[in-house]
């Protein structure tokens, strides 16, 4: 039996590497990848601790949170393409007329 | 343990108003698809329907339903009641803005009505599901809507930024509970609070570290100093109509579910929230105001004044009293009144093919318009804070309850800060009055913006001084709740 501790390391650490990604990375796509990341380090935890508390909250919260990610990823990649065609470029670094 | 699952039309009843709603929503994208010629209808069957609805929702009694997932309480009436009255007064001025911005109608009002209906599943959230539901319910169709002006060169960056960013704040507020679902084995918001207190939980490094991430996911969504950098640039490239919309509706529903998850799931750890509280507001208080005063576009200043006034809420949340709860609702509902007016009159500067959006704009506005002129002073002088104006008021009762809480140093600074802010209010005060500019300008006053302002110039003046109707009906909202 793999106890809950190691499960939770798993999905803080997905998270975490979700977070640098987002951080660090400047194009769009791979930042929406990074967000799928952590939203997954998520529903691992919930999906653990749903499993060892014996209730089914955490589960049905996970399937929530895959639907929403679903619709989500739909208007993210809408607006990436709504981008692309104005500026030719989805680096966020090009992304510099609005500032100050 | 299996039940069978009849139909039962009772158990719906609460969630009736924001049924309704999703109907007036699907109603709009077939009117816009299959009626083009009628599409001059859509703001009024808009504006007529979030009526209907916010009728309904002052009329309904309070209830708990789906198991307690959804809460119908006098905290949640009274937010619902604010964003329906958030999106009424952004349709009244939308006609106008689409006309000169020659922004494509398409499904902007399904949008915003959709919005509408993940806010008010928010006021009612009384469960972290539901409550994360009714967030995204609500930004999805916003990310869109900032989107959605495809021949404006700014639109899409402003909404790949508040795209990514929301998405990002999101992911994290899910992280922390996650670690309060695992903390408390619940997700029910009341539940928690017994949970948290039976177990005596208040100490747990983890329970820290959940409440550390949802503070930060809420103040991403509140745009609260440090994590308010996203603010600025949507708010200008979106289109202006759409940037007076985000400004009220979702940042009143976030604070409703920021104060219902503080307040009533974790009311233990006020200890450890109330000083992080205070820390940020006078963080957001100075970024906003001081960085507002170098900016020569006027919509930006109006997004950093926004950033300030999100500081100036927070100093009821801070207090952790019903008292402080109150005034931070009362002051939301003010904010709506001076802030959807000053976005107003900023629309109304706007010509076809020019924003009109900086400063230099604003010169002579006096000469060529008094009463626009006039107007813009008023809520200006509201959003300073000054009397017999309803922001006074409303700043009044959000010091009282962070100073008889004890946060003496927060209290001073607010107080400091409001008076910077009087500066970069005022500037464009003077540019309106003192300076000459362009004549050629030609105001037309649409029957949906006559209303807008006048409705918003009566709420400023009139809660100003009468401000014992609202105060009343917050200071039971927040005991009820």
């Amino acid at each position: 039996m793999i106890p809950l501790s190691w499960y939770m390391a798993l999905a803080t650490i997905l998270f975490c590497i979700g977070v640098c990604g987002f951080l660090t990375r400047r194009n769009v796509i791979v930042m929406l990848l990074s967000i799928e990341l952590m939203l997954n380090g998520v529903n691992i935890n919930l999906v653990a601790m749903s499993y060892f508390l014996e209730s089914m909250r955490g589960q049905v919260f996970t399937f929530f949170i895959i639907t929403v990610a679903a619709a989500e990823a739909a208007i993210g990649l809408g607006i990436a393409i709504a981008l692309y065609r104005s500026r030719r470029t989805v680096h966020v670094d090009n992304l510099n007329q609005l500032k100050g | 343990m299996s039940t069978t699952v009849a139909v039962n039309w009772a158990a719906v009843e609460p969630i009736i108003p924001e049924l309704l709603l999703v109907g007036i929503a699907v109603l709009l994208i077939i009117l816009d698809l299959f009626a083009p010629r009628q599409r001059q209808l859509l703001p009024w069957l808009t504006v007529v329907g979030c009526l209907a609805v916010g009728v309904m929702v002052l009329g309904s009694r309070p209830a708990v339903a789906f198991g307690g997932m959804f809460v119908i309480d006098g905290y949640a009436v009274f937010f619902k009641t604010l964003c329906l009255t958030g999106v009424v007064v952004t349709t009244l001025m939308s006609e106008h803005f689409r006309r000169i911005s020659g922004m494509h109608q398409g499904e902007y009002y399904s949008l915003l009505v959709l919005s509408a209906v993940g806010m008010l599943i928010m006021a009612s959230a009384g469960d972290l599901m539901i409550l994360y539901l009714g967030l995204e319910l609500m930004a999805l169709p916003i990310y869109a809507l900032v989107g959605l002006h495809k021949t404006d060169n700014r639109t899409s960056e402003a909404a790949i930024k508040y795209f990514l960013m929301g998405g990002f704040a999101s992911a994290l507020l899910l992280f922390g509970m996650s670690l309060l679902f695992g903390l408390t084995g619940t997700t029910d918001i009341a539940s928690i609070a017994r949970v948290i207190e039976v177990h005596a939980l208040a100490g747990n490094p983890a329970l820290a570290a959940a409440l550390g991430l949802l503070i930060a996911g809420f103040c991403f969504k509140v745009a609260v100093a440090p994590f308010h950098l996203w603010t600025p640039d949507v708010y200008e490239g979106a289109p202006t109509v759409v940037t007076a919309f985000m400004s009220v509706a979702p940042k009143a529903a976030a604070f409703a579910v920021f104060g219902r998850v503080l307040f009533y799931g974790l009311p233990e750890l006020q200890l450890h929230w109330g000083p992080i509280l205070a820390v940020l507001a006078l963080l957001t208080m100075a970024v906003g105001n001081i960085t507002a005063l170098c900016q020569r576009s006027l919509k930006r200043m109006l997004a950093y004044s926004s950033v300030a006034h999100a500081g100036y809420a927070l100093l009821g949340l801070l207090a952790g009293t019903t008292q402080g709860l109150a005034a931070t609702m009362s002051y939301l509902f003010i904010y709506l009144f001076m802030n959807l007016g000053a976005f107003a009159i900023l629309i109304l500067l706007a010509t076809e093919g020019n924003p009109r959006e900086t400063l230099d704009d604003c010169k002579g506005l006096a000469a060529r318009s008094p009463i626009a002129a006039a107007l813009m002073l008023v809520f200006f002088f509201s959003l300073i804070g000054i009397p017999p104006t309803a922001g006074f008021i409303g700043k009044f009762y959000l010091l009282k309850a962070a100073f008889s809480a004890g946060y003496i140093l927060t209290v001073v600074g607010a107080v400091l800060f409001s008076a910077i802010s009087a500066y970069f209010y005022l500037r464009v005060v003077r540019y309106m009055y003192m300076d000459e500019g362009e004549q050629n300008m030609v105001f037309h006053f649409s029957p949906g913006m006559i209303a807008a302002l006048a409705f918003c110039v009566l709420g400023v003046l009139g809660l100003g001084i009468f401000p014992g109707l609202l105060f009343d009906w917050a200071g039971s909202a927040a005991l009820a709740g």
